[in-house]
């Protein structure tokens, strides 16, 4: 009895050296993707949302109502060009402050990346899918707008050309013409959104920042009094999305 | 160390008996989750404090039809709630025990195990079912009971007791116990066979007006109903969400407003579920729509501005989405489609 309490004794205290040892860096990690929002750096919370408070590039009054967004496909690139490509999805909703952390199941080889990576929405394979909890949400583009997903639902309301408040729904799909039982697509409208190089040591977590101004800014100037409501099914407005959107997300915080 | 491991071992065999010596447990009872459900949407919510058992759900509808619940004995949770019309009530707003009419539409009662964010009544304000049946027990205007005297009727009926000890092991009657178990009746309120289901499912077709007025409900420059009633993908056909859809200029009634206390929530009421439209008139939380034409004359014409609308609410200014008379006919042939007969006459839903 008393030398198998000395060997469990041994056991213990090697266990312990091991669990406590801080000179040994962990080979693989988790990612935390922690998703903030702002408007030109002010942050934005779903507290904010209702009263119209804020002054967009064209100089309209507007408020927000509700906002979430799909981000897919998480990639971690090295130097070398190897691609750590997770197939994954996480829908952000700021109205209820729901997901905005994310961890991916998958862990992550430590290292230096030259890049981080997402796709804003889905691409076409992804957005072929059936995916259950997008479907409870009510994220689906109807069957004739080309089917699949909302990449997003932002919906607010602005003080219009005649000083009234207005609703507008700046949702982002992928573009489509002739809708109907066979759509066109005139381009792709997800896109990727490149965090730059992240140097991964530890358990990880990065700010992901969305600047909801950027929306209406660059490169096109967005005018609510002429794309507010109805442009799901407007290819023109899809792809000036597309286009404002490449400069709306930015890596903020890295902590490790 | 030989009368340590004795010990132990007595200890074990002990909690064993303890355990298994219980005896009786309920039968564990599923939900029966239909197949265009399980197909499209994430799986039902179950509280993990109320399982649903086979003796929990038969108790829990002999509870749901019996009027031993109300003060006179004169009302039952069917009296808002009948079966015929979809678990929903045929007036504007119910009559309690009082003869005091309500100020609220009864809601229908199907699928809320699929309520994912577990905010019931049209305000919210209930957190679980078993919590939203509390409130009708009590309230003056609806049964005007209270639950000590509801907890010894009960507990001095020839009946109940042993039903009980079969759904929850005791005999031992409490407003928890029954909640839960009008609950489990109440989750197993399932719809999933209208016509438009087996069309999805491809055991049915659709006319081809019943075609256009699904194009209708889907287009975001027609009706663009699909944003807040769901969509083909998601049989429930509610988002389960609150809105405020235009009803009037002036909030009076406000709503989840009311619970939340956020004024921008004020004049905003839950999505119903577009399923069994056919049974549920009169429409709105306060049935001021007797009618299924005037619901889409409301959305078409009809839309009120005020300081809440959801900017999903489309041409505001002009009153809403201004459909043709031919549109609007599709669009009701459509909604039509959702509903579900076998839901009114199944027999394990009946008194």
């Amino acid at each position: 009895m008393k030398k198998n309490v000395s060997i469990l004794c041994l056991i213990l205290l090697f266990v312990s050296c091991n669990s406590s040892d801080d000179s040994v860096s962990p080979s693989e990690v988790s990612a935390t993707f922690k998703f903030t929002h702002n408007w030109n750096g002010t942050l934005i919370r779903n507290f904010d949302f209702g009263p119209i408070q804020y002054v967009n590039a064209n100089g309209e009054s507007i408020g927000f109502e509700r906002l979430r967004y799909v981000i897919s496909d998480i990639t971690f690139t090295k130097a070398n060009g190897e691609e750590i490509e997770l197939d994954v999805y996480n829908l952000v909703d700021l109205t209820n402050e729901i997901n905005l952390e994310y961890t991916p199941n998958n862990q992550i080889p430590t290292g230096n990346y030259t890049n981080v990576s997402f796709t804003f929405g889905l691409d076409n394979e992804d957005n072929a899918e059936n995916y259950t909890d997008l479907n409870s949400a009510s994220f689906n583009v109807p069957e004739m707008m080309g089917g699949g997903y909302h990449y997003m639902q932002f919906d607010g309301k602005f003080i219009n050309s005649n000083n009234e408040e207005q609703g507008f729904n700046y949702h982002a799909i992928r573009a489509v013409d002739n809708l109907g039982a066979n759509p066109t697509f005139p381009q792709d409208t997800f896109f990727t959104v490149n965090l730059g190089a992240i140097a991964i040591t530890n358990d990880v977590e990065i700010e992901v920042k969305m600047n909801i101004a950027e929306w209406f800014s660059t490169p096109n100037l967005w005018d609510l009094n002429i794309y507010n409501q109805t442009l799901m099914p407007n290819s023109t407005a899809q792809i000036m999305m597309y286009e404002n959107g490449q400069n709306v997300f930015s890596l903020g915080d890295v902590i490790q | 160390m030989k009368n340590g491991l004795i010990l132990i071992a007595f200890i074990i065999i002990c909690s064993g008996c303890s355990s298994d010596d219980s005896g009786y447990q309920p039968a564990s009872l599923s939900l029966d989750i239909p197949e265009i459900f399980s197909n499209n949407i994430i799986p039902p919510v179950i509280p993990t404090d109320n399982p649903q058992t086979a003796e929990g759900v038969a108790l829990g509808k002999k509870l749901f039809f019996d009027g031993i619940l109300s003060s006179d004995g004169s009302k039952s949770c069917a009296s808002c709630h009948s079966p015929q019309n979809a678990f929903s009530d045929n007036t504007p707003t119910s009559i309690g025990v009082a003869g005091v009419a309500g100020f609220r539409n009864s809601m229908p009662l199907f699928n809320l195990a699929w309520n994912y964010n577990e905010r019931f009544t049209w305000t919210g304000r209930e957190l679980s079912l078993e919590r939203q049946i509390e409130g009708p027990v009590t309230n003056p205007i609806e049964l005007q009971n209270n639950w000590e005297d509801v907890v010894e009727r009960l507990q001095n009926d020839p009946e109940y007791p042993e039903l009980f000890e079969l759904a929850f092991n005791t005999s031992t009657i409490s407003k928890d116990l029954i909640t839960k178990a009008i609950a489990q009746f109440e989750r197993t309120l399932i719809s999933a066979n209208s016509k438009f289901d087996q069309y999805s499912l491809g055991q049915a077709s659709l006319t081809q007006q019943e075609l256009n007025g699904l194009d209708i409900f889907l287009r975001e420059d027609k009706g663009d109903c699909f944003h807040c009633h769901g969509n083909p993908n998601n049989p429930l056909w509610t988002d389960n969400d609150f809105h405020n859809n235009g009803l009037d200029a002036t909030l009076t009634d406000l709503g989840l407003g009311a619970f939340t206390g956020d004024p921008n929530d004020n004049g905003k009421f839950k999505t119903p579920s577009l399923r069994n439209l056919a049974y549920t008139a009169p429409y709105m939380h306060d049935g001021r729509f007797a009618t299924l034409d005037e619901v889409i004359d409301h959305y078409s014409e009809g839309l009120q501005n005020s300081p809440t609308i959801d900017p999903l609410m489309k041409k505001v200014a002009q009153g809403g989405v201004q459909l043709s008379p031919q549109e609007k006919a599709d669009l009701k042939a459509f909604l039509l489609t959702l509903s579900d007969p076998s839901f009114l006459n199944n027999p394990d839903f009946q008194n």
